[in-house]
């Protein structure tokens, strides 16, 4: 046996794809500190970042048909080893990961040099490295531990993230320490769930979780379980009572990482809700627990409707925005509430659009911040003349926002009064209309703020650099490609929805 | 600390002993109980011990905290790294049967061994920049008030 020739057929590149998805930007982290050089350490981080994407894009092609694929790390089989699984759901959303990080890191090379003493700069790009890998770690991964360890990666990246907020506001210190508090609890709540379900199964391998869910499901420690994922993940996913940490955290982290954030880490937290709900618990079971309609459904109404009255009250638009997403994700909650596959599609393809829409929203109020000094709406008086591009921009997404026929934000708000048609709850349905009103009134408020408003004599603010011009506007006509061009968004989410639905794929 | 004669004998000889610990703790990890995590925090004690009696400066001339904050990264890096050989072999990801194809377990074994150094590497060098991190603040007590 000593040199006995073994058969292995080599793995080629395209094998690889799911693996090099994480590794990439995973490697990129740790090479900008060892390099340690300050010139080197955005164009690796925008490198990886690309990479990541152009990857993203490949495995959303190849799985837009309704299978899978499944890489095995290590060369160990599942469910004893790590497996990740790439299916329509979680391409969807790395798609959007990706996609939004690549997009911000040229706008936020601008926006973190005015924002950031430079010292720091270096470290923050493999900070926000490690942030991206651990958020498309959590969705790309099969593995229920893996996706703990993952998404523990990304959120100590993203507290030591909106820390460097402190060098505007030393507020940013406290939003990061709540949010530090509230994450890890949410955290502990999460892997507590794991560690039952490990108990009650055996296995940790999402697929084979749900095979044997399924055979002993009316078990308590199962049922226990349930209640503790949906509530860590509910604190990531910032429910609407558990979205104490939000609002801070978004206000007082630096510009390009708020638009990050917002584009992308509640979006992660609602798939993982998700994979969770129905790929490991599997639709069956979830229909049994009255989850839905005692906590997700209520839940979802208030935020639509409480976040929106609070947003509407604000005075910075920073905030305003950040209670907006509160608002925004009451929408994706709702899809789920439906429990049908037209409301699932419409949580898929709202989590998209509000992805981008948001991170447009956020880009432009770090244009702000940079010329004009603040967020606030005094700030803002008139700059609608001073600023152009970026104001006709902020309009734009703002539209979306609202759900505006022609943008991204329409296709999501009608697919969801559809669902919510389909499923026979016309007042459901105009709840979304009226909350819709509401989303009017906040976003005309800063249309008007910008516009309307005569800008004081002594502050000539000046366009935004180039830099953080173009992605910003890249943002915006994205908003209003996927409004009017919605055959990518809509096939993705309808195979996702399907898939999800369907409960688990089972092991190979 | 110039006044205790006998922690500073005590810990010139333990140091030593600490880093020899930690090494055997090291490389004997696959075949023992140990391996990187431990090593990485005995051999991170020995500065700690060494920066407690001897003072910060000292230790930060033989330990810089450059230094410590490359090594932090090194470590990943040697970790993913391992798992890049093996991807470019043709094997998947971090599989050790890559690092000897003819004999896939003693693959295992240099795999385990490479991976666990990296591990060692990064515990060491965040035990060392927390302790850095702590101490580095204005003391309220100086030595001479003890």
């Amino acid at each position: 046996m000593a040199t006995e020739q073994l058969h292995h057929t080599a793995l080629t590149l395209v094998d690889h794809l799911p693996i090099l998805e994480v590794l990439v930007p995973f490697v990129a982290a740790p090479l900008i500190v060892v390099l340690g050089s300050r010139k080197l350490a955005w164009p690796i981080a925008f490198v990886a970042s690309a990479i990541s994407f152009v990857i993203a894009c490949l495995l959303l092609l190849q799985v837009l048909d309704g299978s899978y694929i499944s890489y095995h790390i290590g060369g160990w089989a599942p469910p004893l080893g790590i497996e990740y699984r790439v299916d329509a759901a979680n391409a969807f959303v790395l798609f959007l990961v990706s996609g939004i990080s690549t997009v911000i890191l040229p706008y936020a090379r601008a926006s973190l040099e005015a924002e950031i003493p430079r010292r720091s700069t270096t470290l923050l790009y493999a900070l926000y490295l490690l942030c991206l890998t651990g958020l498309l770690g959590v969705v790309i991964t099969g593995d229920a531990f893996n996706v703990f360890v993952f998404l523990e990666i990304s959120s100590l990246s993203t507290y030591v993230l909106i820390a460097q907020g402190s060098h505007r506001d030393k507020r940013a210190l406290t939003a990061a320490y709540d949010y530090l508090v509230m994450g890890t609890i949410g955290a502990t709540f999460f892997v507590i769930g794991i560690g039952f379900l490990y108990m009650a199964t055996g296995t940790l391998n999402m697929a084979d979780l749900a095979e044997r869910i399924a055979v002993q499901s009316d078990s308590r420690t199962i049922r226990a379980a349930f209640a503790f994922i949906v509530v860590g993940v509910g604190l990531k996913v910032a429910i609407y009572p558990l979205h104490l940490w939000l609002p801070n955290a978004y206000t007082f982290a630096p510009s390009a990482i708020t638009a990050f954030l917002a584009g992308t880490a509640t979006k992660v937290a609602i798939y993982v809700l998700l994979r969770f709900m129905f790929s490991v618990f599997q639709p069956g079971f979830v229909a049994q627990v009255p989850t839905l309609e005692v906590i997700i459904l209520p839940f979802a109404l208030l935020a639509m409707f409480g976040a929106s009255l609070t947003a509407i009250f604000q005075r910075d638009l920073k905030r305003m925005l950040a209670y907006s997403s509160i608002a925004q994700i009451g929408y994706m909650l709702l899809g789920i509430a439906f429990f049908s596959q037209a409301g699932l599609m419409a949580t898929m393809i709202q989590l998209f659009n509000h992805g981008i829409t948001k991170a447009a929203l956020f880009m432009g109020v770090g244009a702000f911040v940079l010329r004009a000094g603040g967020s606030f709406y005094h700030h803002l008086n008139g700059l609608g003349k001073s600023m152009p591009w970026t104001s006709a921009a902020m309009v734009i997404a703002g539209m979306s926002l609202i759900g505006i026929p022609g943008t991204a934000g329409f296709i999501s708000k009608w697919l969801l009064v559809q669902a919510a048609l389909d499923a026979g709850w016309w007042p459901i349905a105009i709840l979304i209309v009226a909350s819709s009103l509401l989303a009017v009134i906040y976003v005309w408020r800063m249309i008007e703020t910008l516009y309307l408003t005569e800008s004081k004599a002594e502050l000539q603010a000046r366009q935004a650099p180039m830099s953080m011009l173009i992605p910003l506007w890249i943002m915006a006509l994205a908003c209003i490609y996927f409004g009017l061009d919605s055959d990518l968004t809509l096939s993705a989410s309808r195979t996702a929805a399907e898939g999800l639905l369907a409960g688990s794929t089972g092991m190979e | 600390m110039r006044h205790h004669l006998i922690l500073r004998v005590i810990t010139k000889l333990l140091v030593g002993t600490i880093f020899l610990f930690a090494l055997y703790v090291q490389f004997h990890g696959d075949y023992s109980p140990g391996g990187g995590f431990q090593a990485g925090v005995i051999m991170a004690a020995g500065f700690i011990i060494y920066g407690l009696v001897f003072t910060l400066k000292r230790v930060k001339q033989v330990f810089p905290p450059w230094l410590v904050h490359k090594l932090i990264a090194l470590g990943v890096l040697i970790y993913a790294g391992t798992g890049i050989y093996s991807l470019l072999a043709g094997y998947a990801y971090l599989d050790y049967a890559a690092l000897a194809p003819h004999h896939p377990e003693h693959g295992q074994h240099y795999g385990i061994l490479i991976v666990e150094l990296g591990v060692g590497i990064t515990v060491t060098a965040v035990m060392v920049a927390v302790y850095y991190a702590f101490a580095s603040r204005a003391p309220i007590l100086s030595d001479e008030d003890w």
